[in-house]
């Protein structure tokens, strides 16, 4: 009997499914879930207020990453509610054995980065997390989804969630990547074409030479933005290069286990011929380093363009919400990006801080100054991206230039730590949002690369990373 | 009461930095505390101020309501400042499984009742709109009916008072007998040092 083709996103599903009852979404069994301060507490409250202990502490993990300062780990932490959050969330934890990375772990880091590189993000898992950036996971054929803290309860108490099975969309990237064009260029592109709710009700699976040809940390930053496109998750299928990543890490088998996991592993992806629900296509060979103008992350246009003009827009919804976004920016129409002022570079979150990311945003750097109108802070995304930062003293290649060198954590990515922008002042980010007041009341937030980044810290002002580079 | 624009994202509805409360009521001071200071746009007083918007249950908004961030703390504060349902256009994804999840209800209407909806608001921010969950139908100022779509379901477990916790909770036989025949791939437990 010939068995219909499968994508990887069914094969992980099919193997996770406690209870399909007709009619009822289904009960989904839940490999692994991350927790961190922000999301959790009321979840722990509900247990205990309902007399429940958290059934699989061993499959459940905890870091602080969103409300801790990114400062000196020595100085206390000035905020007193984001004092007592991280202090509940240890409590929390204590009582129900789970293992905490807190401040002072040398795993402490983003959540999303901390996962896979102790080698508890493994091909094939259910993963999901309070933050909907969970996306990120994906980049290893894991199903990693974001959820509400009422579901953050629901996981702590049965280790399973209800949910209809998602339909998949096939986002195939041909073609290679011209020199200068980075991840983070491949997925704002994306998202300038399909618009925030592209993705909605689906699972985006990224496919294509121009994903083939990505190290795993590039396809983490490419899955991590999945939720910008209105996506869940979003899937890469295990290779090799996901293979070699894995091989070694702390939470991943070794010798003949890991050998009988990888033979596991080559089952998961796609099957030929199958059928996707969506696709769309983009050509990484025509791309160029982007950067957004608006307040959402689908406003991505190459760094070399104008600023739109709502005027030209057919919709009136659509035209009015872009002059609103203007306005906020502070953007005229036809106004060019290049050259715009920068007051703040910021250099870090769970998109792009990870040892790849400093050093693509290092090289830019080397031997050149901050402009000294400009912050710039690069906030690594965890002990271990920082420590690596520091064998390779990329620490003294930023600090050289001018820049702050700080402990890691989510910091100006959300702002709720103390580090945020003050009104009116405009960031080149290489976070993942750009809306209205999410780097700080009235601050303005540019979504780039960290080489686009680093190229305007050091200009002062928006810059084409490929002509500073020739520049050098 | 009417908030006509799209992508109202969670920052706006409930900026990042309250998050740090580990509360989940009295979030309704925070209610898109940003843009009712002002310091989001140019309306002066933002709509949840004006008077006759008071003790209003129902808001009305364009397309992808609720995206951006997971945060549940969206619903709380919507639901504590006394919305009960959200009509939109559309739904990000994990806003409208959160809503769900406490009893906001997110709802849909078929295109041209949306617009006769909007027509009618903006024509009178102050018009009535009623709402019958178990008919799944939404009573138009115009007088007209238009139905919505709930998960069945969902529509059951919210008509029964019951919540999805307590219906996982009825699944352990089915959650030990799956553990049973799929091994955990990792144990966070087992510390790397
Ligand atoms: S870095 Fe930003 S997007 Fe990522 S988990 Fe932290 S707050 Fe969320």
């Amino acid at each position: 009997m010939n068995t219909p083709p499968r994508t990887l996103l069914s094969k992980i599903w099919d193997s996770h499914v406690v209870n399909a009852t007709p009619g009822h979404p289904d009960v989904l069994y839940i490999d692994l879930h991350l927790a961190h301060e922000i999301t959790s507490a009321q979840a722990f409250a509900e247990l205990a207020k309902r007399g429940l202990r958290v059934r699989r502490p061993d499959l459940t993990v905890a870091t602080v990453d969103h409300s801790i300062p990114t400062h000196d780990r020595s100085l206390p932490i000035a905020d007193a509610a984001a004092a007592d959050q991280i202090a509940l969330l240890a409590r929390n934890c204590w009582e129900h054995g789970i293992p905490l990375h807190g401040a002072d772990s040398p795993h402490q880091g983003i959540v999303h980065v901390i996962g896979p590189e102790l080698g508890l993000t493994q091909p094939g898992m259910t993963i999901v997390c309070g933050d909907s950036h969970t996306s990120t996971h994906g980049a290893f054929g894991v199903l990693a989804f974001g959820i509400g803290t009422s579901e953050v309860g629901q996981v702590l108490a049965t280790q399973t969630l209800l949910r209809h099975r998602p339909r998949c969309f096939a986002v195939r990237i041909e073609g290679r990547r011209q020199r200068g064009v980075t991840a983070k260029d491949v997925i704002l592109a994306l998202l300038g074409r399909i618009g925030l709710k592209g993705g909605i009700g689906h699972v985006f699976e990224y496919m294509g030479p121009a994903i083939d040809a990505m190290s795993m940390e590039e396809r983490m930053t490419v899955c991590n933005m999945s939720i910008e496109g209105g996506a869940r998750a979003g899937l890469v299928a295990p290779d090799d290069t996901t293979y070699e990543y894995l091989a070694g890490r702390p939470h991943v088998p070794s010798g003949a286990a890991f050998e009988s996991s990888v033979s596991r592993w080559r089952g998961l992806p796609s099957d030929d011929g199958v059928e996707y629900d969506a696709e769309v296509t983009l050509d990484a060979s025509t791309l160029e380093p982007m950067i957004t103008y608006g307040t959402n992350p689908a406003s991505a246009v190459p760094i070399a363009a104008r600023v739109p003009d709502p005027e030209a827009l057919g919709n009136p919804a659509a035209r009015e919400e872009l002059h609103r976004a203007l306005r906020y920016m502070g953007l005229r129409p036809g106004e060019a990006l290049l050259g715009h002022r920068v007051d703040v570079v910021f250099v870090g979150s769970c998109t792009n801080a990870r040892i790849s990311d400093l050093r693509e945003a290092a090289e830019m750097i080397r031997g050149r100054r901050v402009h000294p109108s400009v912050r710039m802070l690069v906030v690594p995304g965890s002990q271990s991206v920082k420590r690596q930062a520091e064998i390779e003293h990329l620490d003294s290649v930023f600090r050289a230039a001018g820049a702050e060198w700080r402990e890691p954590g989510c910091s100006m990515c959300v702002a709720i730590n103390g580090e945020r922008l003050a009104p009116g002042q405009y960031a080149v980010s290489t976070s993942n949002r750009n809306f209205e007041g999410r780097q700080g009341v009235g601050g303005r937030t540019f979504l780039a690369s960290p080489a686009t980044a680093a190229a305007c810290a050091v200009a002062g002002e928006i810059a084409d990373p490929r002509t500073m580079e020739a520049g050098r | 009461m009417p908030l006509l624009r799209d992508h109202v994202d969670t920052d706006q509805i409930f900026p990042a930095r309250f998050l740090t409360t580990t509360e989940r009521t009295g979030m309704g001071q925070h209610l898109f505390f940003d843009l009712r200071r002002g310091n989001g746009g140019p309306e002066a007083p933002f709509i949840l101020d004006r008077p006759t918007m008071h003790g209003r249950r129902i808001l009305v908004s364009g397309e992808n309501f609720g995206t951006g961030s997971s945060r549940e703390h969206a619903v709380w504060a919507l639901m504590d400042f006394g919305f009960r349902a959200i009509i939109a256009r559309s739904f990000a994804d994990i806003f409208y499984s959160n809503a769900l999840k406490n009893g906001l209800l997110p709802i849909t209407l078929a295109q041209s009742a949306h617009d006769d909806l909007i027509a009618a608001l903006e024509a009178d921010a102050s018009v009535a709109v009623t709402i019958d969950l178990a008919a799944t139908a939404v009573t138009l100022p115009s007088g007209g009916f238009a139905t919505f779509h709930v998960d069945p379901f969902t529509k059951r477990l919210l008509l029964d008072g019951v919540d999805e916790m307590d219906y996982l909770l009825t699944q352990r036989e089915a959650i030990e007998e799956f553990e049973r025949r799929h091994p955990a791939a990792i144990d966070t437990r087992a510390f790397p040092e």
